[in-house]
């Protein structure tokens, strides 16, 4: 049997109160929140921290990567590598991208479960949306990753027992590349087409997994047709899964997957879970839990990101970092962009947070060094990955003028558990909240942006819980 | 394997420094030539009677050309250094060990830094193509945590330590505003620099050294040479430089309220020197006062005072003009700015003027003793080199 064996998922810490954007406005926003992604993170850094969450909770290592986004990062260029390099996964890991549309979620879910080996879906998406419009305060950030396998690799958690697709060439929601907002047809037009679709492909769903509506347990409605969505939310009555949108908004791509494994996380073993996407067509899956989902504990639950994110982001802040306002810069240089030769030569060490160890002192160098600094012994080092150790802060400051698109910048010198110091920058923390003696864990993040590349590395962050 | 030191072989005879500030007017060709033509003046010689030159600067030129090209200097060795912010020390160094093997009779060491025409705040620089990974904090942050850590490590509470670093620049300006060739001549009151605007941490703008240009220079020759050049030389006794492993944001055992570079240069140089206690047989030290906790920690690691006591000692006035052992008597970088390549050598005008008797009657130290020392240090808390000097205004 094949199906689900793992997953993780990535709330981002911020969360924006709509009626923030009512009050500097007059117009738009409205009730609840939606999740925000940092200042310092874009698809492919919560890619990476949704897959890092599936494997802490889950112990086969993936042999394929197949990422999903609307939002890439880099075009051209394949985003799925950095998520392979930041797990620090082998490179006969198969890491590729699919991408553009929320419907491209599929795709990476079609990539993961039908391709032999364990099978990783990193479906990530961060949804912007012109001041005051609905996309604007409706969207969220997130990422959610669901690894596949087989019973030799792990216990099955859910695994399908049928779907089916339809597919439907109309415009609905649609932008051009290089635009920072989509543009959407008239809300009755898709409706009705959706509604159509969605019919035929649960039915299809239903008949193939030999089930019928009335025995399924829960049923999860995933697409960002917002009234399609309700429309069809009426056949599954109290089975409906709460899609968050109140909580966190509707991460696009990723809002199946979140949604799937939000459902994973309160599922019992043998409940039968109907999921339908919503995404130019419909998809259909009819997903079957496992006894063995009793036994798997997620790394983090959906619920206990959204319980630990804070909501105090003010809304001209998140116009800042989504670039829709630009402030004054310092006056002081552009940072640099990263060579590519160095940032080669030194992969392990920026994406996958590869230190060396001295064998004969035990002494951990960040970054990693050719000669000890105990005992100066040369070339006699092994590899530690540090990404997943915690920390504590040694001594910290607070810079207000070092280049930051949300400054000021919070730098802290940190001591892992177990050995090896590091000075970071912090993230996702208030700078007046900072403390000698505060634990911490690493969190992958974009430093900055400059002349077209991505400078991507680790900082600290407040450790949850 | 040895370091032996070159104790009164080599004397300053002349030297010359300019204004420091914002010279609009001047670009680092005019102050190299101001602080040239100055030097050769004190000494009474011509560019013709100096044989090579050792040329600091951290970024306003590179090769010899830029020291020979606005000299015309005709076809002699020029050397261009860097050694981070203590590139001007860097300079007078290998010019001495110069003279002292004995490859020349005359050399001038001289360091200038144009800083105010790039148009951003605080020090710029180019650097090698890199990974993304180097922190991008400003050398102001990366000082600031020496606050916190002595503060943590000595018992004093936030307030206790804002005032100590309130005094340390309060002192500094006071020397400062006796001084015509600072770039600050104005005394701060204590209230202005502790509600100064926040920069990193717990330190305000008054904290930290300004930006400005300038540049300085001195003429070495061999110590018996000296006084056909002048009554008065300054005999070198000790000239020390540590680099560091910069291990100390690797390391968890360093503990951000010292510098180990420091500490090292330090010995080395008393060694050198014959001084066994450098708080009673040092007349005066100019330290490098880049930001207001590096001149607290600088007074320990210089062995100026006990571990853990300097915040104490700077709060009774014992670095004041009138303390026991005056410190940055000339306002130091704090009211100097810091012109990278020029500011080692600034420190050693200080020293040129107080062993000789001639700074201004308002500032002039009224000591019995000969020595003075000058430190100079690059790079970051754990992370740094050290320079350090002891010269003399008397043989043996």
């Amino acid at each position: 049997m094949r199906g689900i064996i793992g997953y993780g998922t990535y709330v981002p810490y911020y969360r924006l109160d709509r009626s923030k954007i009512t009050a500097a406005m007059g117009s738009g926003g409205g009730r609840g929140h939606r999740a925000v992604a940092g200042y310092d993170e874009d698809t492919t850094t919560m890619g990476v921290e949704a897959a890092r969450n599936a494997l802490r909770g889950s112990s086969p290592i993936p042999s394929s990567i197949w990422f999903a986004t609307a939002n890439p990062a880099y075009l051209d260029k394949t985003n799925a590598t950095a998520i392979q390099a930041a797990l620090d996964l082998p490179q006969e890991t198969w890491a590729v991208d699919a991408g553009g549309s929320a419907r491209s979620a599929e795709a990476a879910i079609l990539g993961a479960s039908g391709t032999a080996g364990v099978s990783m879906a990193v479906i990530s998406d961060l949804r912007t949306g012109n001041p005051t419009s609905n996309d604007e305060s409706s969207g969220g950030d997130a990422a959610a990753a669901l690894i596949f396998g087989d019973d030799d690799d792990a216990p099955v958690l859910a695994h399908a027992l049928g779907r089916a697709a339809s597919t439907g060439e109309f415009l609905d929601r649609y932008r051009l590349p290089g635009e920072s907002s989509s543009r959407i047809w008239e809300e009755r037009f898709g409706e009705q087409a959706y509604l159509a679709l969605a019919q035929d492909a649960i039915e299809r769903a239903t008949k193939s997994a030999n089930v019928g509506i009335e025995d399924v347990d829960k049923v999860i409605i995933a697409g960002m047709h917002a009234r399609a969505v309700r429309g069809l939310s009426k056949i599954a009555g109290d089975k409906l899964v709460d899609d968050l949108t109140g909580l966190i908004g509707n991460p696009g791509a990723a809002q199946l997957p979140l949604l799937v494994a939000s459902a994973l996380d309160q599922a019992e073993p043998g409940e039968t879970i109907l999921c339908v996407h919503l995404a130019d067509g419909a998809y259909a899956s009819v997903v079957r839990t496992t006894d063995a989902i009793a036994d798997y504990t997620p790394f983090a639950t959906v619920a206990s990101q959204i319980e630990g994110g804070s909501d105090n982001l003010e809304y001209n802040l998140y116009l800042t970092w989504r670039g829709f306002l630009d402030r004054e810069p310092p006056r002081r240089p552009d940072p640099d962009r990263p060579g590519a030769p160095p940032a080669f030569r030194s992969e392990d060490w920026k994406y996958a947070f590869v230190g060396s160890r001295d064998r004969t002192s035990g002494a951990i160098h960040l970054p990693p060094m050719r000669v000890s600094m105990d005992g100066g012994a040369v070339d006699d080092m092994e590899r530690i990955r540090m990404a997943d150790v915690p920390a504590t802060i040694a001594t910290f400051t607070v810079d207000y003028l070092a280049f930051s698109l949300s400054p000021p910048t919070v730098a802290v010198v940190i001591d892992f558990d177990g050995g090896g110091r590091f000075q970071a920058e912090m993230t996702d923390v208030d700078p007046n909240e900072v403390n000698i003696g505060d634990r911490v864990e690493m969190t992958f993040r974009r430093l900055f942006t400059a002349q077209g590349i991505h400078n991507y590395f680790w900082k600290a962050r407040p450790l949850a819980n | 394997m040895a370091s032996h030191g070159i104790k009164d072989q080599v004397a300053v005879v002349g030297m010359g420094c300019t204004p420091f500030g914002e010279h609009w007017d001047k670009g680092a060709d005019d102050l190299l030539v101001d602080a040239a033509h100055e030097a050769y003046a004190s000494a009474g010689v011509t560019q013709d009677d100096i044989d090579a030159f050792w040329l600091g600067t951290m970024g306003s030129g590179v090769s010899g050309l830029t020291l020979s090209k606005p000299l015309q200097i005709d076809y002699k060795p020029v050397s261009r250094l860097e050694n981070m912010c203590a590139t001007g020390s860097e300079a007078f160094r290998n010019a001495c060990y110069a003279v002292a093997s004995g490859a020349y009779d005359v050399v001038m060491a001289i360091g200038v830094e144009k800083l105010k025409d790039s148009g951003y705040s605080g020090l710029t620089g180019s650097r090698p193509p890199s990974d993304g990974t180097d922190s991008s904090l400003t050398a102001p942050a990366t000082f600031s945590l020496l606050a916190p850590a002595y503060a943590h490590k000595h018992g004093l509470d936030e307030e206790t330590m804002k005032e100590v670093l309130t005094r340390i620049a309060w002192k500094n300006h006071k020397n400062g505003a006796l001084n015509p060739r600072a770039q600050f001549r104005k005394e701060v009151a204590k209230e202005t620099i502790a509600a100064s605007p926040r920069v990193a941490g717990p330190l305000g703008i008054f904290d930290c050294s300004g930006v400005s240009d300038g540049s300085a220079a001195a003429v070495i020759v061999r110590a018996e040479d000296a006084h056909r050049y002048t009554d008065k030389p300054l005999y070198v006794k000790a000239l020390s430089f540590s680099s560091g492993p910069a291990t100390g944001a690797l390391d968890s055992s360093y503990d951000y309220t010292t510098f180990r570079e420091v500490r090292t240069s330090a010995e080395e140089a008393y060694k050198q020197a014959g001084i066994n206690d450098p708080r009673s047989q040092i007349a005066m030290a100019e330290v490098h006062d880049c930001f207001t906790p590096t001149e607290l920690v600088l007074m320990e690691d210089l062995g100026f005072a006990e571990e853990g006591t300097a915040w104490k000692e700077a709060l009774n006035g014992t670095f004041d003009l009138d303390g026991d052992l005056p410190v940055n008597p000339d306002g130091g970088l704090k009211s100097f700015g810091h012109p990278i390549g020029a500011s080692g050598l600034r420190m050693l005008f200080e020293c040129w003027l107080q062993l000789r008797g001639e700074a201004p009657p308002e500032r002039q130290i009224d000591s019995e003793k000969t020595l003075g020392l000058t430190h100079n240090l690059g790079g970051q808390p754990g992370a740094c080199v050290s320079f350090v000097s002891v010269v003399g205004s008397e043989l043996g």
